[in-house]
């Protein structure tokens, strides 16, 4: 093991790193728990405590954070809980999808190299490319173009301008950059099962399907949590792509938590207000801290 | 969190004999389904870009008459007119696509060496040295690697007026660097704990000090995660556009993210310029990609954590 070093030569080597860290994310994050009790602007944030005025108002006086008495919900938080339940099980999904069906051809790397290509580009770009796809003008937005062909008689749709499909345009958009991580993740995992645990499934009597669902499967349950908990994740932190796509728009309709807070902030200068949500965005990523914890103190020595 | 390792199936070596030609028939009638999915999600996956791409070589005149999907009967037509304009026309949105550029690599480059370097240092002393604490600091940077910047941003501002670094090219790389550090920490931690530590002592048997051991034997055996990182870092920084929006702040500096965000406020409906813009911001990202893929794929897979 490692050798006779004076104590603090370690310091030297970690001290600026753990510096950098405290300055730019663990002081400003306590510093902005505390802004959260506050009423403030950019210019004089902390002006005047308020207590729990602000998460008292978010959670029950701000209809366009959350909005109860109607059905369905509507505002910030039941947005990004549809974001939370359809987008990672879609894109896990799709990615699952492909990493076995590619597995079988000669092409599998050409394939996964095409899904993979959109987590390159920035989420700008994506959003241009994006609403171009939704163009409502029929010589621009494939998408309407293919409806409008099959069937004559159908007006072209404004998918991000209409507040019941804005969010489902925008998920569908979220789905193609990112089925790539899936898609290699859990490529890689299936590749690795052991090749005799599947064959004596086989043996036994097992059907294709079969095998698939009972054995494959839940063998591949680490990656599959993996990559549903890191899709989770960047849902909840989300703000470019919104950003660019609707501004949160039409109407609000497509406001997501993390979204939210750069608009409280920058948009609205309401700096303690948008520091509530962004502790409240805190506490909701808490348990993948906590995960991510365990399974690394698990693997330390 | 642990990045799958990839594998490769063993192809099974044993001779198989030669299918007839019924067999042959009724295998790919039988895999037919399976080919036509792959493909029609290829084509899926492929379409919204290519719609893009070709778009950017289309006259504003054809864009506007006819869908994209028609230039298979234009391609005599296809011309780079868009690229020259938007590169050069200055009547669009100051500073224009090409200082945007310029604004990007002054951004990039720095904001990837420097985490790189810091992080390289503190997971050698996480990994290969003894100090109180040690485990329980390495567990708080795992925990950092997650918090959501949004709770950093109002502090981060002040600490920057006061210190007049909001606005600066400093500045922005001081963020860059900060917040890819708890990742690259991360990333390292991984691949120098498992180097050989017999080496390091035969080392320091010779007289060699921490520091000539980490810059002379770690660093150098340590390319394939180093080159991953740093790969992964530049095209993560290159496609940022908030921390350019929060902490430049002066439309001067800002790069090609918030430059192709200005012009679709500005020329939302001239998509020969959209088009082209967009792409050129894509293109070193995508060359990238296309040249050290394995590289790529396994800084994102590993760092599908941050964000």
């Amino acid at each position: 093991m490692t050798g006779r070093h004076s104590k603090w030569l370690p310091l030297l080597f970690v001290g600026p790193a753990l510096f950098i860290l405290v300055v730019f994310l663990v002081y400003p994050t306590l510093q902005t728990i505390y802004f959260s009790f506050t009423k403030g602007t950019m210019l004089n944030p902390g002006r005047e405590f308020v207590g729990l005025a602000n998460f008292e108002r978010l959670l029950t006086a701000d209809k366009t954070f959350l909005r109860l008495n109607q059905w369905p919900p509507s505002g910030v938080l039941p947005n990004t809980a549809l974001w939370v339940l359809v987008f990672p099980s879609l894109t896990v999904g799709i990615g699952l999808l492909i990493a076995i069906l590619s597995d079988r051809v000669r092409y599998e790397a050409t394939i996964k190299s095409i899904v993979f290509l959109p987590m390159v580009i920035s989420s700008t770009a994506a959003s241009v490319i994006f609403i171009f796809v939704y163009s409502p003008d029929l010589t621009k937005g494939i998408l309407n173009a293919a409806m409008t062909s099959v069937l004559p008689q159908l007006d072209p749709i404004t998918w991000l301008g209409r507040k019941e499909l804005a969010n489902i345009a925008i998920i569908l958009a979220a789905t193609w950059i990112s089925a790539g991580l899936p898609t290699v993740v859990l490529s890689a995992a299936y590749k690795g099962l052991p090749r005799e645990i599947l064959e004596a499934a086989k043996v036994d009597g097992g059907n294709a399907w079969q095998v698939f669902w009972r054995v494959s499967l839940p063998m591949m349950k680490r990656p599959l949590t993996f990559v549903t908990i890191m899709l989770t994740i960047n849902t909840l932190k989300m703000v470019d792509l919104i950003l660019v796509m609707t501004e949160g728009g039409p109407r609000g309709a497509t406001r997501v938590i993390g979204f939210t807070v750069w608009l409280e902030i920058f948009g609205n200068n309401r700096v303690g207000y948008g520091s509530a949500v962004a502790v409240i965005l805190f506490i909701l990523v808490t348990p993948a801290i906590i995960y991510q914890i365990r399974q690394v103190r698990g693997s330390l020595s | 969190m642990t990045a799958p390792q990839s594998a490769y199936k063993q192809a099974p070596a044993k001779t198989v004999p030669k299918p007839s030609w019924a067999q042959t028939f009724i295998a790919l009638t039988r895999r037919g389904p399976l080919h036509v999915l792959l493909i029609f999600l290829a084509v899926l996956w492929l379409t919204p870009s290519f719609g893009i791409l070709t778009t950017s070589f289309r006259s504003p005149a054809d864009i506007a008459t006819s869908g994209w999907w028609t230039v298979f009967d234009e391609l005599d037509r296809l011309n780079l007119n868009n690229y020259d304009e938007v590169l050069r026309n200055s009547q669009l949105a100051p500073p224009g696509i090409t200082r945007n550029f310029v604004n990007t690599l002054i951004i990039t480059v720095p904001s990837t060496f420097l985490p790189i370097f810091f992080a390289a240092l503190a997971a050698y002393g996480f990994a290969w040295m003894h100090f109180p604490f040690r485990n329980t600091l390495y567990l708080t940077i795992i925990a950092l690697l997650i918090i959501p910047l949004q709770t950093t941003w109002v502090p981060v501002l002040r600490i920057y007026n006061i210190f007049g670094l909001a606005g600066t090219w400093p500045g922005i790389w001081l963020a860059h660097t900060a917040y890819g550090t708890p990742f690259a920490i991360f990333l390292l931690y991984n691949f120098f704990a498992d180097l050989p530590g017999e080496v390091f002592d035969s080392a320091r048997v010779d007289g060699a000090s921490e520091l000539m051991i980490f810059f002379r034997i770690v660093l150098p055996l340590s390319t394939p995660a180093l080159a991953s990182l740093a790969i992964f870092q530049f095209v993560w920084v290159w496609n940022d556009l908030l921390n350019a929006l929060i902490f430049l702040q002066d439309s001067k500096m800002m790069p090609l993210t918030a430059g192709i965000r200005e012009l679709l406020g500005q020329y939302g409906s001239q998509w020969n310029l959209l088009a082209a813009g967009a792409f050129i911001s894509m293109i070193v990202p995508l060359m990238i990609f296309f040249s050290l893929q394995r590289y790529f794929v396994h800084g994102v897979t590993a760092g599908a954590v941050k964000g």
